[in-house]
């Protein structure tokens, strides 16, 4: 990768398949080795790891249709990321603590939190909606980069407790454009945090290309603050597995934060409420598909002989039962109490929130004596 | 930091003498508290609120941080997730707002985001308020933006025994508080009894009783109402002085009790008067006390301007003069 001297813009436009891209698997499905990364896996490991990229590729597609069947009110679908985010996410032990954006749904299936879970905040039933210590996986966070300092400071807690929890924060192309991932990388750096930075670099932020958020490849960032920064194959599970499970292992360590770019390409839509028609070439999307990160594993597999057909059909059975499980969850998925609005903000009570959610009830309540045709 | 005169339980203290104080007290109470902040380490903080703190709880509780406030606030946020109760240092008023973001969209709301699973306790130290001839950024009264915003509570002390204590009770509380620290009063110095009981953190306080006019204040103008109530006295008027302590939760009850026998209120604060907390006293006072009022409520406060140059800050604060000017109006009603 070069960049232009005289306006700094990149040179030949980055395609991601400079020598820098760690890649274990091709998008052939051929093995290749890494002098620095590596994965020894069981058959039943390769395995383990494709049930996972098509069963989080089949909830996917399921919130996609409960959203255009009226059942959510809006999906960001991870549609070409599964690699990234199963490769890094069963890099993780239990005792990691994960930061996601509101795209991590392969993550959250690694980190054993409930589909349905995710759903309740895309559905309107609430905010975030789970215990984030239950699978050490934090809310999801829609302000785009402020949960990279939250997995920091999380980092600095961790630190101070002397315990061996690393953490990974996650976060787009887009948002190594906001301040607040800039001061995660300083922070993280100048207190040597347990801390991986997890960019899933998909090529799009709503609309805006890469160039539009940087004038260097994004992995050579982290050189700047004072860690390294890889660029790895983000639609290679096998590299994305090594490659994190390597940072958390250096984090461990102690020997700091690094940077993880994973260059990756994001198929479908922002969300749902959006529209890539309007700003990018079919043909890109064609060529990325050549890139997909399940067929390429599934290529590796049947070229290995691994897995027999009992495994892909009960694959599949499971994959059917799991879209079923999701539909039926989310049409029975009940509407809050709308008094719970005045539940939980705050920890301790506070009169104003009391008196209000009194009136709020009185108010309702004084409908009931007009019977039901009061109302 | 000179050694404050001790007597028994009791001491002079300045108002920084007793934050300090009181924040040691919670670094030795509990070893989850930390404190953060730009310059807070070996120079103690700008104001040396924090004065010899890293020194005796080391660099780990006492936290050097980057130069970045959305950072300090966000990573804050982070360790109170791990467990630990971080108290923020903001240097100054006007240099809150790069973290701005991270306090409403993030600190408080992930309680109620998470169904209540999750719990923030951090306090944001601000020093706040002008009138100490600063340059602009410095004399910043942004109180209303935060208590505005559900999820977080707004407190402020205006004496050294208030400081000594809402500290600890703010770093005690497990929701996130704005603590609002009137800069302008951080040298008047009181006797701090160490071994009292405080009261209630969200408590208003009668400061000063009386019968002419009721008058609510916070922070840095409830020593400017003392003073009027002082004059006012002079001339055979005895004015009820509250100082409200905390702005959100903001205690009605007390203002309440007090105007039903004043018939009388003025409410006055540094911030503009337009849609400050002065806006939602006489809303609500009006409203609770309507036939008890002998006027509307009056306020006073700052102007709808940018904070002004500090050679002409005397004219936008509020003083004794437009404080008994109020008074003034509404008994004359």
């Amino acid at each position: 990768m070069a960049v232009d001297s005289t306006d700094g813009t990149l040179f030949p436009p980055d395609s991601g398949a400079g020598p820098e891209l760690i890649q274990l698997l091709t998008p052939e499905g051929e093995r290749v080795e890494h002098p620095d990364y590596a994965v020894d896996l069981s058959d039943d490991e390769y395995l383990a790891l494709y049930r996972d990229l098509v069963l989080v590729r089949r909830f996917d597609a399921e919130a996609t249709a409960l959203q255009r069947q009226g059942e959510l009110g809006l999906w960001a679908s991870l549609l070409g990321q599964e690699a990234a985010q199963i490769g890094s996410g069963r890099a993780l032990r239990s005792n990691d603590y994960v930061f996601p954006t509101y795209r991590e749904h392969g993550v959250a299936w690694c980190r054993g939190v409930d589909p349905l879970n995710l759903l309740g905040m895309f559905r309107g039933v609430n905010n975030g909606g789970w215990d984030p210590r239950e699978n050490n996986f934090h809310l999801y966070t829609i302000v785009i980069g402020a949960q990279s300092l939250h997995g920091v400071g999380y980092a600095m807690g961790v630190q101070r407790d002397g315990t061996d929890t690393a953490v990974v924060t996650y976060f787009g192309d887009g948002a190594s454009s906001q301040g607040d991932v800039n001061e995660a990388f300083t922070f993280a750096a100048v207190f040597n945090a347990p801390v991986v930075f997890f960019c899933q670099n998909n090529q799009w932020a709503i609309s805006e290309p890469t160039e539009r958020q940087m004038k260097v490849p994004l992995y050579r960032r982290a050189a700047g603050f004072g860690f390294p920064g890889v660029r790895v194959d983000g639609n290679d599970v096998l590299a994305c597995l090594a490659v994190t499970r390597a940072a958390l292992d250096r984090a461990r360590r102690g020997e700091g934060p690094m940077l993880i770019e994973a260059f990756t390409y994001r198929m479908g839509a922002h969300t749902t409420s959006d529209d890539p028609t309007r700003y990018r070439l079919s043909a890109e999307l064609e060529e990325w598909k050549l890139k997909d990160p399940i067929e390429r594993l599934k290529a590796f597999l049947h070229k290995q002989g691994i897995g027999d057909p009992g495994f892909f059909a009960d694959l599949e059975a499971e994959s059917e039962e799991l879209g079923k499980r999701v539909r039926n969850g989310v049409r029975t998925m009940p509407d809050p109490d709308p008094a719970s609005m005045f539940a939980n903000v705050y920890a301790e009570p506070h009169p104003l929130v009391e008196r209000e959610r009194a009136e709020f009830e009185a108010y309702h309540a004084s409908f009931v004596d007009a019977g039901e045709d009061g109302h | 930091m000179a050694p404050a005169q001790s007597t028994g339980t009791t001491r002079q203290m300045s108002m920084v003498q007793a934050l300090n104080t009181g924040l040691r007290r919670s670094l030795e109470s509990d070893p989850k508290v930390l404190i953060m902040g730009e310059d807070i380490g070996k120079l103690g903080g700008v104001f040396r609120v924090t004065d010899g703190l890293q020194k005796d709880f080391g660099e780990d509780r006492v936290v050097d941080t980057p130069l970045a406030e959305s950072g300090i606030v966000g990573t804050a946020i982070g360790l109170a997730l791990a467990g630990y109760r971080p108290v923020v240092e903001i240097q100054f008023d006007g240099f809150v707002f790069p973290a701005y973001d991270q306090i409403v969209t993030q600190l408080a709301k992930m309680h109620a985001r998470s169904l209540g699973y999750v719990r923030l306790p951090i306090v944001i130290r601000i020093p706040f308020g002008g009138g100490i001839g600063a340059v602009e950024h410095h004399s910043e009264s942004p109180e209303a933006y935060f208590a505005h915003t559900a999820g977080l509570r707004v407190v402020s002390c205006s004496n050294p025994v208030d400081a000594y204590w809402m500290i600890q009770q703010a770093i005690a509380s497990d929701d996130p508080v704005i603590f609002l620290e009137p800069k302008r009063r951080y040298w008047t110095k009181a006797e701090v009894d160490t071994a009292a009981t405080p009261g209630p953190l969200y408590d208003s306080r009668v400061v000063r009783s009386g019968d002419a006019c009721t008058v609510v204040a916070y922070g840095p103008m409830v020593a400017t109402c003392l003073e009027a109530a002082a004059a006012a006295a002079e001339e055979g008027r005895e004015l009820e002085v509250i100082d409200l302590r905390s702005v959100s939760p903001l205690d009605f009850d007390t203002i309440e009790k007090s105007v039903e026998r004043t018939g009388h209120l003025v409410v006055v604060h540094e911030a503009p008067s337009f849609l400050g907390i002065g806006a939602e006293v006489a809303a609500t006072i009006t409203e609770r006390c309507f036939y008890h009022l002998q006027a509307p409520v009056l306020r006073v406060g700052g102007y709808h301007t940018p904070y002004p140059p500090s050679r002409v800050e005397e004219e936008y604060l509020p003083d004794l003069d437009r404080v008994l000017d109020a008074v003034d109006r509404s008994l004359a009603w």
